[in-house]
């Protein structure tokens, strides 16, 4: 019984503990057919990707390939099958020839020896389908090639393997206007031949120009599904939003003095960013990933150079070139990646929690063990940390109870000023709640929290404004009493010109 | 962890008390006074070597440079001895050498971004290569007797050269365990990005633990030179592997974060154990590296496994 589609997925479920990244989730491609598959960030785009390509099993439903029902998807099988993925940050290897990673896992060879010729040769024919043969050496490191065109050797290399099936996953971040076009070009050529493509982007308007159809996923469910000329950029928008939390955590502070003024900050990621914190307050700064969010917060702590602008802290001027100066200035920073930048992984509790104030709290170089220990002690339970004793490593500890402890070193710094990047990322449910609640206690002593996340509606539940970023910039201020998230995820999307803003 | 730490010792307590009595009930010479005082000499310098290395390797970080260092501090304190300058000042002005040369690693390591391993191991080939140069590649004879008599000398029963390690694992032990640079040394190795972001200058703490590495270092050779009572340009060959050895039988691991002073310790007890062990039951002394080679994978492989049991 053969019909039109080449993929079908019936009743897709994958949990994660603590998220239920996907729920029955049906999703079908026809052949020659370019599907946009868009939602917030989290909505489980990439959950579901990763199923299709083998990366992730799911718990439940069933994966139909060509007609032919697939028993357990591995990424051999997938590739098989015609299936390749272009991911945004580029896999490819950087010291060798683009001939060779077009053809990595597939190298002409006679008994192991790689006939280089061919090689060269078969290169050459991949690269004129995509009309890049005389513009890309196959010859050349791709070390020496631009990002964009690495992008084209990426597309070369998933389209080498006749691919049936490819998935551009937010394929344009790293490409220029031009090369855009490009794309689009090789995304209708691939159309032609009967290529089924997935095309996955936060740029709505590029789906106008190349996608058939739009799918939307929210919270790990199918929204809807649209004909691409039967809908517009705003009604995609309102199916995206509309997440819930479960409860509200807001709660009416006290509005203090203004603790933290960031004027033009600029550095290569940055584009002119200002901003005021005030004591008492939680905000929020939302933004797409790559929106620069994550590099506003390490440059205001000190963790990376900036090329010029202003910091304020308690209205004086500080010049923070590096975290020390920051957390003298009782600056703190939750960094976005608990385990490879918040913790010393290997080292116990009881270290963690102390590692900003061993300064403080020795006398000749010499620990005050005494202070060590009733510090470590005081913060596990001032944060109800689950932990067996305060000796034991962190690497140990549950993600939530990690978190607690990065969090549990500023409190013992003293610090006044909390920037948290995503704090509430990959922690189960019950800790997340505590964390707002952490945050609410620290707002309500009058401590400034920067609040940066991809969830909407955890900001919307906590915050007392919101910031947007986009490209670099900060393009919005909301107050809480016009929160909409149409609007804010409009800004944080839209490619269009934004006025100064006054994010105070 | 606490446990972990604490067990990777006790397997290698009980390797050494399991050799010690073999080799008492094989060799009535073994458990003599003299015997163990000899045992206690061999594994003075060793012992001091093997301290300052798992400092380093707390950090991630290694040093190649050690025998190399050894000898450059052997001919040049030899030399200035020879001509008969005084013994203390000799002995400072090579500590400051040696551990300027720590110093300089540290820089090249932090500063310039080269990795541990190459960088030292330059400096390895620089260290041998000035060693040679200034002796010319030949011995250094002449060198006061009180030199040599202090190395066959002992201290309230103990031989005058053990002390020094004794000294150097305690200051070790005490440095890493209540200091302020104690816990930055195990930040750094266990994870730099979250030490930075904790407000530590990893700069000095990188300067300081190699800076450290190399006083040891010129700690070491100034011992050599008692014992040797002559400059020799190619001692000290292969130093640093015995250093590395010693440390990682003693717990530490190379990704850094963990290993004692103590452990080292250990780890340098059960090499000497087996060098003098082999000597005395007559074993071929070209099977002695064999055997510890043997070792040193048994052991690792055992600490490893039992790691990974208790992780699932």
């Amino acid at each position: 019984m053969l019909n039109e589609y080449a993929i079908q997925l019936k009743g897709i479920s994958k949990y994660f503990p603590g998220v239920q990244a996907l729920k029955n989730v049906n999703f079908s491609l026809k052949f020659g057919e370019v599907k946009a598959l868009i939602g917030e960030n989290g909505a489980g785009k990439s959950t579901l990707i990763k199923i299709l390509t083998g990366a992730y099993s799911a718990d439940e439903g069933e994966i139909y390939v060509f007609n032919q029902k697939i028993e357990k998807m591995t990424p051999i099988i997938s590739e098989k099958l015609g299936i390749s993925a272009v991911y945004q940050n580029l896999v490819l290897a950087p010291h060798l020839t683009v001939a060779e990673n077009i053809f990595l896992n597939k190298l002409p060879s006679k008994w192991s020896f790689v006939s280089k010729s061919s090689l060269i040769k078969k290169a050459k024919e991949v690269l004129k389908r995509l009309e890049y043969h005389e513009i890309i050496d196959p010859n050349e490191k791709v070390k020496n090639l631009s990002v964009a065109h690495q992008g084209i050797v990426a597309i070369a290399r998933a389209i080498s393997k006749n691919a049936k099936i490819v998935i551009f996953d937010e394929p344009t971040s790293v490409l220029t206007s031009k090369e855009t076009e490009e794309l689009f070009r090789i995304i209708s050529e691939l159309k032609k031949s009967n290529v089924s493509i997935i095309y996955i982007s936060h740029r709505l308007e590029e789906i106008f120009e190349i996608c058939d159809k739009a799918y939307v996923l929210k919270d790990g469910e199918f929204v809807i599904e649209k004909d691409i000329e039967d809908t517009n950029e705003d009604e995609l928008i309102s199916y995206m939003v509309g997440r819930k939390l479960k409860r509200n955590f807001y709660i009416s502070r006290e509005k203090g003095k203004e603790i933290l003024r960031v004027e033009n900050v600029k550095n290569k990621k940055l584009k002119d960013c200002s901003l005021s914190l005030f004591e008492g307050e939680i905000v929020g700064l939302y933004g797409l990933v790559g929106s620069g969010r994550t590099e506003l917060a390490r440059a205001i702590f000190g963790a990376d150079k900036i090329d010029s602008g202003k910091i304020y802290i308690g209205g004086k001027l500080k010049y923070i070139s590096n975290t020390l100066t920051a957390i003298s200035n009782r600056l703190s920073l939750i960094p976005e990646d608990r385990r490879n930048q918040g913790l010393a992984l290997k080292l116990s509790v009881k270290e963690n929690i102390n590692l900003p104030i061993y300064r403080k709290i020795s006398k000749l170089g010499f620990i005050n063990s005494k202070v060590e220990k009733e510090t470590a002690l005081e913060y596990v339970k001032k944060l109800d940390i689950k932990t067996p004793d305060i000796y034991k490593t962190v690497q140990n500890l549950s993600g939530g109870n990690q978190q607690k402890v990065v969090i549990a070193k500023w409190l013992a710094s003293n610090a006044k000023i909390f920037i948290m990047d995503e704090p509430t990322n990959g922690v189960d449910v019950g800790a997340k709640e505590e964390i707002y609640s952490i945050m609410n206690e620290l707002a309500k002593n009058g401590a400034a929290i920067l609040f940066i996340s991809s969830y909407m509606p955890e900001l919307m539940g906590i915050c007392d404004r919101i910031l947007v970023m986009n490209s670099g910039k900060i393009v919005a201020n909301i107050p809480r009493e016009e929160y909409d998230e149409e609007k804010i995820l409009a800004y944080a999307i839209k490619t269009a010109k934004f006025e100064e803003v006054d994010s105070k | 962890m606490k446990k972990i730490k604490l067990n990777t010792q006790i397997i290698l307590f009980l390797v050494v008390v399991a050799l010690w009595i073999f080799l008492a009930v094989s060799s009535e010479y073994f458990l003599t006074y003299s015997n163990i005082k000899n045992i206690m000499r061999q594994m003075a310098i060793q012992g001091v070597l093997a301290v300052g290395m798992v400092m380093i390797i707390i950090t991630a970080g290694i040093d190649l440079s050690v025998g190399s260092v050894v000898a450059l501090v052997n001919i040049m304190l030899s030399k200035m001895l020879a001509n008969h300058f005084s013994i203390p000042l000799a002995i400072l002005i090579v500590l400051i050498v040696s551990t300027s040369v720590g110093l300089i690693n540290g820089i090249v390591i932090y500063d310039f971004g080269v990795p541990a391993f190459i960088a030292t191991l330059a400096m390895m080939t620089i260290a041998r290569g000035t060693t040679l140069l200034i002796s010319g590649g030949s011995n250094v004879f002449g060198l006061p007797r009180s030199i040599a008599n202090f190395a066959s000398s002992d201290f309230l029963g103990i031989p005058s050269l053990f002390w020094f390690l004794i000294i150097t694992v305690i200051v070790a032990e005490i440095i890493l365990r209540k200091t302020r640079f104690g816990k930055y040394i195990y930040a750094l190795g266990s994870n730099p990005e979250a030490a930075r972001l904790s407000g530590i200058n990893l700069r000095l703490v990188t300067y300081g633990v190699y800076a450290l590495g190399g006083f040891l270092w010129g700690v070491g050779g100034v011992l050599e030179t008692t014992r040797l009572w002559m400059g020799v340009p190619t001692t000290g060959t292969g130093y640093e592997l015995d250093a590395i050895a010693a440390a990682v039988l003693g717990g530490a691991s190379l990704f850094g974060a963990e290993g004692s002073a103590l452990g080292a310790f250990f780890g340098a007890l059960v090499m000497i154990t087996i060098y003098n062990g082999a000597v005395l039951l007559n074993i071929n002394p070209f099977w002695q590296r064999i055997i510890v080679g043997i070792i040193l994978v048994v052991i690792v492989a055992i600490d490893q496994f039992r790691k990974k049991r208790s992780k699932d």
